[in-house]
């Protein structure tokens, strides 16, 4: 239990004239795990991998990685980590694999070792064919991949991934992931961060919302789902007339007020998971003279976590924050 | 995909190069990177056309277009005297190239990846300067090469050439340290592009690189005197054997061209090689 930390952070602060863009962050990721930074564009998230990566120094508050100082200590945080940004960082007119050995002997391979390691990489990223071309022939989708893989050829114990699949067809999406869940069961440390809720469900064993640079709830997936009361009802309406007589009917069961213009013929509820909760949701609802063509009950969605957090949604634009793009450059 | 975990052989102490001493390190990082640039120019030559159809267009013009119409003080040959002061232009104007190539750098995200890898600060600039020193070489090659096909010849000696060869390539390497600070400032590689094109143009034509001063308007002669770019030409004209317009001028730096080109290039290493390492440092915006 006494482990170091992979990733320590105390109350972060970092300013971009007059925006904070991180305001207070503290996080604490333990080594072998996945652990997902979720906010919307601006929300910081960039911002804080780029001061845990060591390329930007914090305003205020102290970060460590595998408990190196960052700031104090970065060119041993630097031998520990590996990074991917939003862009793929590669030499355009560079082959695939010679972006590979020269990112391998820059990270303090010898040149035969940054070679093998090469190999390996693009074939276990699948680019072993496209290995000999130029990295400007490649798609987006090849661009990530060996991004990724130029970042994991010094094996590093951390690995910081930001939003890595931004920008990406869902084929390509789903290829990243499956290569993710791989690092992890190779026992790699994963910060990554990511707007999209289902992207950090699907990959992080626990979760930090960001919003305005800090952090505004943190814990498992599960946990964050549970917060909420659990489950949503979907009930909707043969008639959007009887839309407010609907929600005063279902307002007991809810957790939160209903208001009586829920959302037109379909309202979506925050409920309190119960047995035999939908049959007596439909019993009241016949009380009240309300007809229903359709009923479901579902778990709560990273997105509800969201938007129940921060008052928005979770892909719109913070108005907050600054936009992330600014923040990374 | 291939989702089955690869075998792969594991790091050890005989794969790192942690155990070699800092500047071993440094010195690899350099030529890892040179390399990366070298094999860019092999793989898009067109990439030199700025050090190789460009002052061969410039020289033709020169020689052929202009020259006719410009007289040289105590007499001699247009194109005996243009070489001299074509060698110090085009390896100058190399400098915006290396600020478009560090701007492209800092775009792409290149450079963020590599101040994330735990290898020296100082070698990527390094490797960015040494990469275009060479192509400097290959530029003032090109420039002797066309001079010599109009006619120009070297009447001063091997050993006085082989000077003015160096101090050429001194004074293109401290411009290439500015190249790299306006790179490091500047937010696209247009810009990069439309800035260099304003500082080097008048840099190069208020100057005697192509035109003797004495038939400037007398309040731009001492701007031009004192140029550096009107020294490398003079220092190179002497060392040529060519005519040398500037040794009849008073200004100390065309009395004392080579020296005023070794202090020059001195101090603009001085200035922009720590600056463009801060620079690097805290470049974060």
């Amino acid at each position: 239990m006494s482990e170091t930390p992979a990733i320590e952070a105390e109350g972060l602060v970092k300013h971009y004239g007059k925006t904070r863009a991180l305001n207070g962050l503290d996080l604490k990721v333990e080594q072998g795990t996945v652990y997902g930074l979720l906010g919307p564009n601006g929300a910081g998230k960039t911002t804080a991998v780029r001061v845990l990566a060591t390329l930007l120094r914090a305003d205020g508050g102290q970060a460590r990685v595998l408990g190196h100082d960052v700031a104090s200590q970065a060119a041993a945080v630097r031998r520990l980590i590996g990074l991917t940004g939003q862009y793929a960082a590669l030499d355009e007119y560079l082959t695939g694999r010679s972006n590979l050995v020269m990112i391998g002997q820059l990270s303090r391979l010898t040149g035969r070792a940054a070679r093998r390691r090469a190999d390996e990489l693009l074939e276990q990223f699948d680019l072993t064919e496209a290995g000999p071309r130029a990295v400007k022939t490649y798609s987006g989708g090849m661009r990530r991949r060996l991004d990724l893989a130029a970042s994991l050829i010094g094996h590093p114990a951390v690995l910081f991934l930001d939003e890595p699949t931004t920008g990406l067809d869902p084929s390509a999406r789903a290829l990243m992931w499956d290569i993710v869940r791989q690092l992890v069961a190779d026992g790699t440390t994963l910060l990554l961060t990511t707007q999209y809720l289902d992207e950090a469900d699907q990959l992080a064993g626990r979760i930090a919302v960001i919003d305005g640079g800090q952090v505004i709830a943190e814990g498992t997936p599960a946990d964050l789902k549970a917060s909420l009361g659990g489950q949503r009802l979907l009930i909707t309406l043969a008639e959007k007339s009887d839309a407010s007589a609907a929600a005063a009917a279902l307002s007991p069961f809810a957790t939160r007020p209903v208001s009586p213009n829920e959302g037109g013929q379909i309202l979506d509820i925050p409920v309190a998971a119960a047995d035999g909760l939908a049959t007596e949701v439909i019993r009241a609802l016949d009380a009240a003279g309300v007809k229903v063509t359709g009923i479901a009950v579902r778990g709560a969605s990273l997105d509800d976590v969201f938007l129940t957090l921060t008052g928005h949604r979770a892909e719109e634009e913070s108005t907050a924050g600054l936009p992330e793009e600014v923040a990374a450059r | 995909m291939t989702t089955t975990t690869l075998a792969t052989r594991p790091l050890t102490a005989a794969d790192l190069t942690a155990h070699r001493r800092a500047f071993t390190q440094f010195l690899g990082d350099v030529w890892v990177l040179t390399k990366r640039s070298i094999a860019r120019i092999r793989r898009e030559p067109e990439t030199l056309s700025d050090v190789t159809i460009q002052p061969v267009m410039f020289v033709l013009m020169f020689a052929y277009v202009f020259g006719g119409a410009i007289g040289i003080p105590g007499g001699g040959n247009y194109h005996s005297y243009l070489i001299g002061g074509m060698l110090g232009m085009s390896l100058a104007q190399t400098a915006p190239g290396t600020a478009v190539a560090v701007v492209s750098d800092m775009e792409t995200g290149l450079i963020d990846r590599f101040r994330s890898l735990p290898m020296s600060r100082a070698a990527v600039l390094t490797a960015r300067t040494i990469a275009d020193l060479l192509t400097q070489v290959i530029g003032a090659a090109v420039v002797a090469l066309v001079g010599v096909a109009i006619g120009w010849r070297v009447t001063g000696g091997v050993g006085h050439a082989a000077e003015a060869f160096a101090l050429a390539l001194l004074f293109g390497y401290a411009f290439t340290w500015a190249g790299v600070c306006l790179g490091m400032v500047l937010r696209s590689a247009e810009v990069a592009q439309q800035a260099g094109f304003i500082i080097f143009l008048p840099l190069t034509f208020i100057s005697s690189a192509f035109v003797p001063t004495q038939g400037m308007p007398g309040w731009l002669q001492p701007v031009a005197e004192w140029n550096p770019m009107s020294s490398l030409a003079a220092a190179c004209r002497g060392l040529f054997g060519n005519p040398n317009p500037a040794s009849a001028v008073h200004a100390w730096p065309a009395q004392h061209p080579e020296l005023a080109v070794v202090c020059w290039a001195a101090a603009m290493l001085v200035v922009f090689a720590p600056l463009a390492v801060h620079l690097y440092r805290i470049k974060a915006h």
